[in-house]
């Protein structure tokens, strides 16, 4: 038996957007999967993965009251491999401005902004932001290397779908960063065992792919 | 990808259904060939209340790792729950839309607003009015587009779908007026639908008709069937297989590959992702 069918993934199902993709991914690598909304599930996984699409103060909500939040603390502490897509992404940040502040898991510090539809120079941009767009390394740090990113050709296009990013407060985790609507925002980060992206590589054919069978690089 | 029953199949004003073969295969052919997203729309659903979609979803999606939107028949959260659930990505929404439009803000909160593709069928009327049709375009409505496609982004749709069905299947070229006045009143996305006839006119519905995306099926479908083989399946005598068993477009039709066509428009100055064995200039 290979190595990755022995590794257990717990894909946290806490009612935000389509986990099914997510799932395909990871079993077309090989990878067991377990969708689930229990704090037990988390911490018996091997990895874990926090996808999710929609609002940021609804997921946090979310999040809470199954006890979720914490559990997914506890899994991060204990260095095993976690890996947040999209809002997943989001909500390891301190808070985001959606509708008013909310408070995210605060794993990363940093916050969630949202895109302005009129950039700097006055152009007109459609937000959400829908569909493929590149992804850059950071030229000011070495997140991208030791990521899943490290072997994806760089400017490679990755498939996106949302309206927030993530700001860090700390340029040293940003892995990859995208332009849209008049910036340069970051699209990826890395911190220790935390690997999480704004872009969907379930979605992200090929390419997306491969930063699933990258991930499991980090699976000892 | 219009599907009715188990076939692809393709019309002209989404009228005189051709089977042209199985969807799974045009989906893998596409998925392989660098398509960037895959659109499904059950053209007979809305008439027979059914969705024959979820098996041809759920194959696909163990295979196809790009985005997928499924429209058709979709009347009720519940049935938007079933679909994302055998593997779609997005829903796309039309009739269920305009007989309640709350149905977009209850599933925009749900499921999140970038799940929910407002689906617009536009027919153009004789004093230069574009009115909204349902049911494929065979329904009308007499509600104008652009006041819809307004209501439709404020009731939270991530997405519009805009079909001139003036255009659909007739290869005369996008509708430009009609996608840029939608495209130019409102924020979200718009994927221009109906009317590529050749890579020029894909050229131009980005160009000059500001649309951020373009659906693209005669085109392709045309070329793709004389790759496929089709050989060994048995079809379901359900529409018209002329077009298929003789492999041919009709003529106002020039097929392409979605290489050659996203050569085209990146040459034009238009950002399209790269796919393996296209080399692109703009990079």
């Amino acid at each position: 038996m290979s190595k990755q069918n022995k590794i257990k993934v717990s894909i946290i199902d806490y009612g935000m957007g389509n986990l099914f993709s997510v799932k395909q991914a990871c079993e077309h690598i090989g990878l067991r999967t377990l969708v689930t909304s229990k704090a037990e599930d988390v911490f018996k996984a091997d990895g874990l993965i926090l996808p999710g699409v929609g609002s940021f103060g609804n997921a946090m909500s979310n999040l809470t009251n199954l006890g979720l939040g914490e559990a997914i603390t506890d899994f991060i502490k204990k260095g095993k491999p976690f890996m947040g897509i999209c809002l997943g992404m989001q909500l390891l940040f301190s808070e985001s401005d959606e509708f008013g502040k909310h408070k995210g898991l605060d794993l990363i510090k940093g916050k969630v902004i949202k895109f302005s539809a009129i950039d700097k120079d006055g152009n007109k941009a459609k937000v959400p932001q829908v569909g493929w767009n590149r992804i850059k390394k950071y030229s000011h740090g070495s997140a991208w290397d030791k990521s899943p990113l490290k072997n994806i050709r760089e400017g490679s296009f990755m498939y996106f779908v949302h309206s927030y990013y993530c700001n860090p407060g700390d340029s040293r985790f940003i892995a990859s960063t995208t332009e849209y609507a008049g910036i340069e925002y970051c699209s990826s980060v890395l911190k220790d065992n935390i690997y999480a992206s704004q872009f969907h590589p379930e979605k992200s054919a090929q390419g997306g792919l491969q930063i699933y069978s990258n991930w499991l690089n980090y699976f000892k | 990808m219009d599907i009715k029953g188990p076939n692809l199949v393709k019309g002209i004003h989404l009228e005189g259904l051709r089977v042209l073969g199985k969807p799974e295969d045009f989906a893998r052919y596409y998925y392989a060939a660098g398509a960037d997203e895959l659109i499904y729309i059950d053209v007979v659903a809305s008439l027979y209340n059914r969705n024959s979609l979820h098996d041809i979803i759920f194959r696909v999606a163990k295979e196809v790792f790009i985005p997928m939107t499924v429209g058709g028949g979709l009347r009720t959260i519940d049935d938007i729950k079933q679909v994302l659930r055998a593997g779609a990505d997005k829903v796309a929404l039309n009739t269920a839309a305009i007989k309640n439009p709350k149905i977009i803000s209850e599933a925009a909160l749900k499921f999140g607003s970038s799940t929910i593709v407002a689906s617009i069928e536009a027919i153009k009327q004789q004093n230069g009015e574009y009115l909204a049709y349902v049911d494929n375009g065979r329904e009308y409505t007499g509600i104008e587009v652009f006041e819809w496609a307004k209501r439709v982004e404020k009731l939270g749709a991530g997405e519009i779908l805009l079909t001139s069905v003036d255009r659909e299947g007739t290869g005369s070229g996008y509708d430009l007026e009609l996608i840029k006045n939608i495209s130019e009143c409102i924020s979200i996305p718009v994927i221009a639908s109906g009317g590529a006839g050749k890579v020029e006119d894909i050229a131009d519905a980005i160009l000059l008709g500001k649309a951020d995306a373009v659906a693209i099926a005669s085109i392709l479908h045309y070329e793709a069937i004389k790759k496929l083989d089709f050989s060994k399946y048995t079809f379901d005598k359900e529409g018209n297989l002329e077009y298929l068993e003789n492999k041919r477009a009709y003529s106002r039709l020039k097929p392409s590959n979605l290489k050659e066509i996203k050569s085209y428009l990146s040459n034009q100055g238009i950002n399209v992702r790269c796919i393996p064995g296209l080399e692109l200039t703009n990079v």
